[in-house]
């Protein structure tokens, strides 16, 4: 009975996630160029040679890989712990109830509900140059640069910057709302409790909310790490299709590694090591998790 | 519980900052889609000098947006449909059987979420090609091969978040209509469901989402006759002007639908992911 009822689900999983992997691993061990492209099942068997070359720091292909993961770490450490704390502001000065409070809650959940690309677009509009509303803030109204020396904000060293505002932008109302959900579960009478007490709001959010937001914090933080290393959308609508080196993410710099040059087996087999690392960091992450919680 | 003037003027803060930062591409977006060509192609004005609501009529003729909404809605609704059908089954399963493999499976689906889409986004396409040449199924450039490929994004999230709601609805619930002589699927149908509808809702909201929002996989999986928003969108930006009006407008009328959608049950959405993540 409950096979019968779960196969719909195995079926497709099997269809799209997992058949897909199995031969993605195996395009990493062949020489997929583009000379075996039209005839793929013939393309001769490379080992790890493909390994070797994204690994190989000293090559150039190994290097610039290197370069990317080591952008996406510091894109994902500055977007998952900025996110979590604009949303945990958010979601604490919205756990009272006061007028206005509902406005407040709808308006930041709408970059979560808004089509990424839209989101994304709007963005890449106030990064323009010459049009853009960020530089005319910052020039114009602000006059903290001069108005003859507005920046490139997608390309250059500032797109780093405007990518991880960017997925902030987008991240941290789902942050919020986790968190929020999370909150509705404590009672009002550990606060009460406290204030009694003589606990001050800090010393509250310390030593009630933070502790009781536990289960909510370890889904949380992990999800949104797994998204934003994974992101995507956001390099690929932000930039279009050259991606300036400071905003080399590294599922972009697969996708354009692999599609540029055509070179599938390479491409594969960055994306299996990405995956690689990915597995490790959540097995690390449960792991600790499960000794610290067994423990207390 | 009185407040303190502390806190009052954190909330101050906090609200003020938070409300800038999420509104402003907002009200960019908007405004940015009233004005014409001319004024999107100079300085930018926070305030629109000349307002016009030409750019949500040319839209329409620019690039052929009304095939792509059409595309989008129904790649959307049927991804959803049939996730949520499967996904009312599979955590059925996993929240009242006990059955070998039920952890396997479980860990399996939610390993899936962190692929890197990279990683399948090829193979997937070379399987389709054969699943073609092999059956005569034509998948790629088809709708049908896009809801397919939809429907298994949001299934891994969607049966853990109906598992966790119909595990907070009590078994009780389930015995009592076995000795009235309920059948598991009668349980299913006529017991579960019906309490479990928030938790439908949330899922589906979830689905309906993550389809109409995806990017990577339509721009490879799509053509012309196929081709949804998310990568139809793009279009504006590769005619000789960049029209940024009509790129701003063409993005409000593609989010109004499902910001609506969610903002109205956006409470069925809280509730479902507190029944999931507390667990």
């Amino acid at each position: 009975m409950p096979f019968a009822l779960i196969a719909p689900a195995v079926v497709f999983e099997l269809l799209i996630h997992v058949t897909p992997m199995a031969v993605g691993v195996w395009m990493s061990v062949v020489k997929l160029t583009k000379f075996y492209i039209a005839n793929w099942s013939a393309a001769p068997f490379a080992g790890f040679d493909n390994y070797h070359l994204a690994l190989d720091v000293n090559g150039a292909l190994g290097a610039s890989l290197l370069n990317s993961f080591a952008i996406t770490c510091a894109f994902t450490a500055l977007v998952v712990s900025i996110s979590w704390i604009l949303g945990m502001a958010g979601a604490v000065v919205l756990q009272r109830t006061f007028w206005g409070r509902g406005f407040f809650r709808t308006l930041f959940l709408v970059p979560y509900a808004i089509p990424v690309y839209a989101g994304i677009i709007a963005w890449k509009f106030m990064f323009q140059k010459d049009t853009g509303a960020v530089n005319h803030l910052l020039a114009d109204n602000l006059h903290l640069i001069g108005a003859g020396d507005k920046p490139f904000w997608l390309i250059g060293d500032n797109a780093f910057v405007a990518v991880v505002v960017v997925t902030i932008w987008r991240m941290w109302p789902f942050a919020f709302l986790m968190l929020m959900a999370g909150l509705q579960s404590i009672p009002e009478e550990l606060y009460e409790a406290s204030a009694v007490d003589g606990a001050r709001p800090f010393r509250q959010w310390r030593s009630i909310t933070v502790p009781m937001l536990g289960p909510v914090n370890r889904v949380l933080v992990l999800v949104m790490f797994l998204w934003t290393f994974n992101d995507f959308n956001t390099p690929y609508i932000l930039f279009g299709g050259a991606q300036p080196p400071t905003g080399d993410l590294i599922s972009f710099h697969i996708y354009s590694a692999s599609f540029l040059t055509l070179n599938f087996g390479f491409g594969s087999a960055m994306s299996v090591l990405l995956l690689l690392f990915l597995l490790l960091v959540t097995g690390v992450y449960l792991f600790v998790l499960n000794r610290r919680s067994r423990r207390a | 519980m009185r407040e303190t003037t502390g806190s009052k003027a954190f909330r101050v803060v906090v609200l003020v900052i938070l409300s800038l930062f999420t509104a402003t591409p907002l009200y960019v977006m908007v405004t940015s889609a009233l004005k014409p060509l001319g004024d999107v192609q100079g300085d930018f004005t926070w305030w629109p000098s000349n307002l016009t609501i030409q750019p949500f009529i040319d839209i329409w003729t620019t690039v052929p947006l009304g095939q792509y909404f059409m595309n989008s809605v129904i790649v959307a609704s049927s991804a959803t449909l049939f996730s949520v059908v499967i996904a009312i089954f599979a955590s059925f399963a996993v929240s009242r059987y006990r059955f070998r493999g039920r952890s396997t499976f479980t860990t399996t689906v939610l390993a899936t979420q962190m692929f890197p889409g990279v990683l399948f986004l090829l193979p997937l396409y070379l399987i389709f090609i054969n699943i073609n040449q092999t059956f005569g199924i034509q998948l790629v450039g088809t709708r049908t091969g896009l809801i397919i490929t939809y429907l298994t994004f949001s299934l891994p999230f969607a049966i853990w978040m109906l598992a966790g709601y119909l595990d907070n609805i009590p078994k009780e619930l389930d015995e009592a209509a076995r000795v009235d002589g309920s059948s598991a699927m009668g349980v299913l149908f006529r017991v579960i469901l019906p309490v479990a509808r928030p938790g439908l809702v949330a899922v589906a909201i979830y689905c309906f989402m993550t389809s109409w929002g995806e990017v990577l996989f339509a721009s490879v999986l799509t053509t012309q006759d196929s081709r949804t928003l998310a990568v139809g969108l793009g279009e504006y930006s590769t005619q000789v002007n960049v029209y940024w009006n009509q790129i701003m407008a063409a993005s409000l009328v593609v989010s109004v639908p499902v910001v609506i959608g969610f903002l109205l049950l956006q409470k069925n959405f809280v509730a479902g992911l507190t029944a999931g993540s507390v667990k």
